[in-house]
């Protein structure tokens, strides 16, 4: 498998690998809200792959600017995040035209009914409780984003 | 004129259930007694209230213990056995009114049933308590979300290695050393959780009895109102679920008869206009300010503060009072500020500050880590226990206040947010001068 110059970086710090031209997300844009750096890490790493490309934010009061900013095609939200919860920045990008169709993955650790209703209720296209499958993520994405 | 039978299942109607049950005559009974058979028959119709002695005299002869006819006894156990026919599951139908019979004929069977009942009730109680304690332990949610985002780590990073066989070395080496640091994490939050749940299961199965009264008073929203005028603390307390133990009950009594003290000191009346106008001046908050204008110690008005019935436009308050060796005395938690529920506090709180310098109250803006962390004013301030007090030994005591940042005003000129956490174990900050343990979450 090729990575076009990949460069991997230590400390669970930023890795970098190019997407893979002629796979399915074929250079869209997906950002990861994730602010444990292992799990964006390998989230990162499946996604590139499949030839998404693929930016991280560790912080919760950093992604909406990031979102505005980068116009991903997709979010994968983590709930529980420094700064700011996943509920409520979903709730703020609902609330904005720019974003309120916007496809958002929200991921928690709390896969309960009520947190499953609660995450659709704030709006979320799709909810998958950790600890997830890769397969099932990269199929969550894939599908929300239409290839 | 005959008495009618002011209450059903009394004496009578149980002295000749009992008599039945053992096939002997009304007149075999009475000559057993030393009673005339006319008589016993008023008083098995509950026409006539028997003497003690004669009961007595009754009792012996149906070979049961003489409170087994106590009328009040009788109805105290009709009660527990209605109230166990309530929670009766669809296709059972206890004869209710046939309770008293029951109690009479059958006085062992009864006693087990209500038994029974106030065990069911009390096993309630404590799955109610512990799942409540489990929804809302700081610790415990600290460990569960620690072992979920390792798991969630190694899961996919492992998934990534197994699958890929074409990985690069570098990539191979990154991923293998995330997946061992992860299962080191695991194995800490692990270890965590046992200490935590070994911890849950000492005393009484449940809580120290401060716990007990802490979840008293959180149950209250921690404002009795019963100290604003005084009470029957005795009477206050009693049957209180939380206060399962009689030492959480003594220090009830002891926390009202003290919150009682600073209600008097601090009349609600007087205290909330000029609360709430600080709180919509929006000048700053100077407890010092409110201390001197009520004529009050500072450690007075900050339980007080933390213990005021809610208000719109006045902040609920966080507390935490320590004695002289540290030990926490009383915590009063607020949305950001959490507190330990076992072992020691974060050893940089003001808190401690305060207890090293008696007297010289401490202000500092802190930050509480968290998810998010909390921005709050810290006031704290030490004193010995009893002022009056000449002779040793003396007994300190320090109390520190938090006000959320939102409403307690900027921090001063000069005044740097002090990183503070709850306590070692569920702290982020990993390179902390004070850490006295490992943490079981990353930073």
């Amino acid at each position: 498998m090729s990575h076009d110059g990949a460069e991997a970086s230590g400390g669970g710090g930023t890795a970098d690998v190019a997407p893979v031209s002629g796979r399915r997300g074929a250079g869209r844009r997906v950002l990861v809200v994730e602010d444990e750096p292992n799990i964006s890490e390998a989230i990162r790493f499946i996604l590139r792959r499949d030839g998404w490309e693929v930016a991280i934010e560790a912080t919760g009061t950093g992604a909406l600017a990031r979102i505005g900013a980068e116009a991903p095609d997709l979010v994968i939200l983590d709930v529980m995040l420094p700064g700011a919860s996943g509920f409520e920045i979903l709730r703020a990008l609902r609330g904005q035209p720019g974003t309120a169709r916007l496809p958002v993955i929200l991921l928690t650790a709390k896969g309960s009914a009520q947190v499953r209703e609660q995450a659709m209720a704030a709006g979320a296209s799709m909810f998958i409780a950790k600890p997830f499958a890769n397969a099932e993520l990269l199929a969550a994405v894939r599908q929300l984003v239409g290839v | 004129m005959p008495r009618p039978a002011p209450r059903p299942a009394l004496s009578g109607t149980r002295i000749r259930a009992l008599r039945t049950a053992r096939r002997l005559g009304q007149a075999d009974l009475a000559r057993m007694a030393g009673v005339s058979p006319s008589y016993l028959n008023l008083i098995e119709h509950n026409r006539r209230r028997a003497s003690a002695p004669v009961l007595e005299a009754i009792a012996r002869a149906l070979q049961i213990p003489a409170e087994a006819l106590d009328e009040r006894a009788g109805d105290a156990q009709i009660q527990i056995l209605r109230a166990a026919a309530a929670r009766a599951q669809p296709g059972t139908e206890p004869e209710v009114d046939r309770a008293d019979e029951l109690v009479g004929r059958f006085p062992g069977w009864a006693a087990l049933l209500a038994q029974l009942q106030a065990l069911a009730e009390a096993q309630e109680r404590i799955i109610e308590r512990l799942s409540d304690r489990m929804a809302h332990d700081p610790n415990l949610s600290a460990s569960l979300h620690e072992i979920v985002s390792a798991v969630t780590s190694v899961q996919s990073t492992a998934a990534i290695l197994a699958e890929s066989e074409d990985l690069e070395p570098e990539w191979r080496a990154l991923f293998h050393r995330n997946v061992h640091d992860d299962s080191v994490r695991l194995a800490n939050a692990a270890e965590a959780l046992v200490a935590f749940l070994d911890t849950s299961s000492e005393e009484t199965g449940l809580a120290a009895p401060q716990e007990e009264l802490e979840s008293w008073l959180e149950r209250q929203g921690f404002h009795v109102a019963a100290v604003e005028t005084g009470g029957d603390w005795a009477a206050l307390i009693a049957g209180q679920a939380e206060l399962a133990s009689a030492a959480a009950r003594s220090l009830a009594r002891d926390w009202l008869a003290r919150a009682h003290e600073d209600a008097r000191a601090l009349p609600v009346a007087q205290l909330m206009p000029v609360l709430l106008r600080v709180f919509t001046a929006g000048a700053g908050f100077a407890p010092e300010d409110l201390a001197r204008h009520f004529g009050v110690g500072l450690a007075q008005l900050f339980r007080r503060l933390a213990t005021l019935p809610p208000e719109p436009g006045i902040p609920r308050f966080g507390l935490a009072i320590c004695d002289g060796s540290g030990t926490l005395t009383f915590r009063r938690p607020i949305e950001g500020f959490q507190l330990p529920r076992f072992g020691g506090a974060c050893p940089l709180w003001p808190l401690y500050e305060a207890l090293l310098r008696p007297d010289r109250p401490v202000r500092a803006p802190v930050e509480f880590a968290g998810r998010p962390p909390g921005r709050f004013i810290a006031h704290a301030v030490a004193g010995a226990r009893d002022p009056l007090r000449f002779e040793p030994p003396f007994a300190w005591e320090a109390s520190m206040l938090v006000t959320p940042a939102s409403v307690a005003g900027a921090p001063g000129e000069g005044e740097a947010v002090r990183a503070l956490g709850s306590s070692c174990r569920v702290c982020p900050r990993e390179l902390c001068p004070a850490r006295r343990e490992p943490s079981i979450v990353s930073g």
